[in-house]
């Protein structure tokens, strides 16, 4: 099963060993790599991607500030289209919802397409202290859940396991939970999905209950979409008798239309393809044709207390692409574990604090966890800008303040071990909002610019000892200015 | 108060700061994107779907209506197909010369049955040329979605060149929501290995698409 985040320590102290741990280095640098330059020529190839990209952000933005009235149409037309509504305010709820449905079938065991929202519950727990057994299908899913291990990635949960470990887990692990590895598995990629394949078929063949997520919910048809790779998504929404999708209530578009919009940008964000292998759409339940009873289960779980940030609730707008993790330098290089959720990376360092709140010490860290380089900005799909959040949430730590948590409007106070940088800031609006003090200490600087040291003393240490201070010119910007009149007198 | 309510209820009070717009969707927003790229003909338009089904490692082949249930035999007899499943809708005439014994998808066939099956034989709705990718949407000439992912090898016949369009969007305005639809975009792959692609894991490791001429 996959771990659990609670008490992960602050991101710094759980970066740390991953930063030392050089097969992980290589595993994540390797991947990220790869998958960076493949998107970045598979967007080239579209030459309305800036338009393509404006559209999903308003799309998003537009369902986001009429959510109320969406997501009434979408309970009304999925109804109408044989399906069964439930609206669950957290996680508890979801899981409790979940269970209930599947002790319904009378099933003790369920087949699982990737999903993000189920992660982010803990369903497989949850289902698992009822005695139901959770299979997840997915690949990288699935090397994940037979090493015991946690997600570590968006889109490739098991990124930071190279071919040679996956053999291992594979070759360790797969008799325990079914048909075993085949004997003398090599580690080529092609066996190792082939052993993938053998191993999941039974359970895909006798499975009667699926749980899947959604990538996109239609409002006005009341389709769901999945999009995926690998036709294990196919398996589970099609064989099963049920169907149960637990779905975001963010992952709204209004139109038909609108797919036309992220079934481009999509799969050349996340795995750089013009088009995902398998894409399935459905619209309720079909006659003769996929399950007999399908579920929906829209989940809040702090999606509604980030809406009620005007800055923060952009996070929303995210499709879970993972191309901002793919180009994060900090992603690189500390892995997904240190952040302590199953959403990392750069939209993680935002998402998570807004669902969860900051109150845990990860969760107050995760604004930190970035250079504010502004690479995940520029590939995200839905122009997420995700360096503006960043900036929002540390001034949130750092100085507390309004925030909704649960329904409820609360006032943070600021937290602790932010004073020397409150002192800082303080000092500094003083002297701005005075220009005779600012002037006479800019003057001060400058003519004492031989003594400085080259390190903070004291509380700034900490900030110094991995940046070089700002060199002091020789002579303040204002008085240059007004020595040569801005520059026009020609005087150096 | 229901989790309905209470959810509703958040969602109108986070909004709480949001001016009130009550124009119509269509007015929201510009949509500047283009509704395909490039302006091809109707030839090329084939000619970049077989491109791009080849670049995911689908096989193409083309032929003419005349022909086409001679292509399809030599397909099934080169696999060694004992058995192929077409369904109920399907045209007889494209697999009355396959040697391979003809099953009929039963409305009470089990998975497990399936999974016996070597190939089947579709149609499908729309191709889409930009993505190389066929659409399935459940009509009678392609059967329900089970007998097109549980069996290992997969023909499927599009016919060029009224079925493909360039573009995801003229696509998606050709498709019916209410229908369960397919996408399929070459034979399955995963990227979950070192984030680099591998075709064959559940869905059929073979996918052989017949560009047909009338």
């Amino acid at each position: 099963m996959s771990g659990t985040f609670v008490g992960m320590p602050a991101f710094p102290e759980a970066a740390h060993e991953a930063v030392n741990d050089p097969t992980l280095r290589g595993n994540l640098r390797h991947a990220t790599h790869t998958i960076r330059a493949k998107r970045a020529k598979a967007v080239t190839e579209v030459s309305d991607w800036a338009e393509l990209r404006e559209a999903g952000k308003q799309i998003k933005d537009h369902t986001l500030r009429h959510l109320d009235r969406y997501l009434l149409q979408v309970e009304e037309s999925v109804t109408a289209a044989g399906g069964v509504v439930h609206w669950a305010a957290d996680a508890d709820e979801a899981n409790r919802i979940v269970t209930r449905l599947v002790k319904e079938t009378g099933e003790s065991e369920v087949v699982k397409v990737k999903s993000m929202a189920t992660q982010e519950i803990g369903l497989n727990e949850a289902l698992e202290a009822e005695g139901i057994h959770a299979y997840e299908t997915d690949l990288a899913e699935l090397i994940v859940q037979l090493g015991k291990d946690r997600p570590s990635h968006i889109l490739v949960p098991a990124i930071h396991r190279n071919r040679g470990e996956i053999r291992d887990i594979f070759a360790r692990e797969m008799s325990e939970w079914g048909r075993p590895a085949p004997e003398g598995l090599t580690d080529t990629p092609a066996e190792l999905a082939e052993a993938a394949r053998l191993h999941l078929r039974e359970k895909f063949l006798r499975a009667k209950v699926g749980i899947s997520g959604a990538n996109f919910m239609v409002a006005e048809t009341g389709t769901l979409v999945v999009v995926e790779s690998e036709g294990n998504g196919r398996m589970c929404l099609t064989l099963p008798q049920t169907l149960i999708s637990v779905v975001g209530i963010e992952k709204i578009v209004p139109t038909w239309q609108d797919l036309e919009v992220f079934l481009q940008t999509l799969p050349r964000s996340s795995t750089a393809e013009r088009m995902n292998p398998y894409t399935s759409t459905w619209t309720g339940t079909t006659d003769q044709d996929g399950p007999r009873t399908f579920h929906l289960v829209l989940l809040d779980n702090g999606r509604t207390d980030t809406l009620a940030d005007e800055v923060g609730r952009q996070a929303l707008r995210c499709i879970r692409c993972s191309a901002c993790l793919n180009v994060c330098p900090v992603y690189e290089r500390a892995g997904g574990h240190a952040y302590g959720s199953v959403y990392p990376g750069p939209i993680g360092a935002i998402l998570s604090p807004q669902l969860r709140g900051i109150a845990s010490d990860i969760d107050a860290s995760l604004p930190y966890a970035s250079s504010l380089c502004g690479a995940c900005y520029e590939v995200c799909p839905v122009a997420i800008d995700i360096p503006e959040v960043l900036v929002h949430l540390r001034e949130r730590v750092v100085e507390g303040g309004p925030v909704t948590r649960e329904g409820n409007r609360v006032v943070l106070k600021p937290a602790k071990g932010h004073a020397a940088e409150r002192a800082a800031m303080r000092a500094a609006r003083w002297a701005f909002s005075r220009p005779g003090a600012l002037r006479t200490g800019q003057r001060l600087a400058s003519r004492t610019r031989r003594f400085h040291p080259r390190t903070l003393p004291g509380p700034g240490s900490a900030w110094s000892g991995t940046r070089d201070l700002p060199p002091v010119p020789a002579e303040p910007f204002r008085d240059w200015w007004q020595r040569t009149h801005g520059g026009k007198d020609g005087a150096k | 108060m229901s989790s309905r309510e209470r959810i509703l209820g958040r969602v109108r009070r986070a909004l709480a700061d949001v001016e009130q717009d009550d124009r119509p969707y269509e007015q929201a927003f510009a949509r500047d994107y283009l509704r395909e790229h490039g302006d091809l003909d109707v030839e090329q338009r084939v000619d970049l779907l077989a491109e791009n089904l080849a670049d995911y490692r689908a096989i193409v082949h083309r032929c003419t209506a005349a022909d086409l249930a001679a292509t399809i035999a030599g397909m099934l007899a080169a696999r060694g197909s004992r058995t192929v499943l077409g369904p109920p809708g399907l045209d007889p005439e494209w697999l009355s010369a396959a040697e391979a014994e003809r099953l009929a998808d039963r409305a009470e066939s089990t998975p497990y049955e399936l999974d016996r099956v070597d190939s089947v034989v579709t149609a499908c709705a729309v191709a889409v040329a930009e993505t190389g990718t066929i659409v399935l949407d459940g009509s009678p000439d392609q059967g329900r979605r089970r007998i097109t992912l549980v069996p290992d090898h997969h023909v499927v016949v599009v016919r060029v060149p009224e079925q493909v369009v360039s573009s995801v969007p003229q696509a998606l305005e050709r498709l019916d929501p209410a229908r369960p639809l397919t996408w399929i975009s070459g034979p399955s792959a995963t990227s979950d290995i070192e984030l680099d692609r591998v075709e064959g894991v559940h869905g059929p490791r073979t996918l052989e698409v017949v560009l047909v001429t009338a």
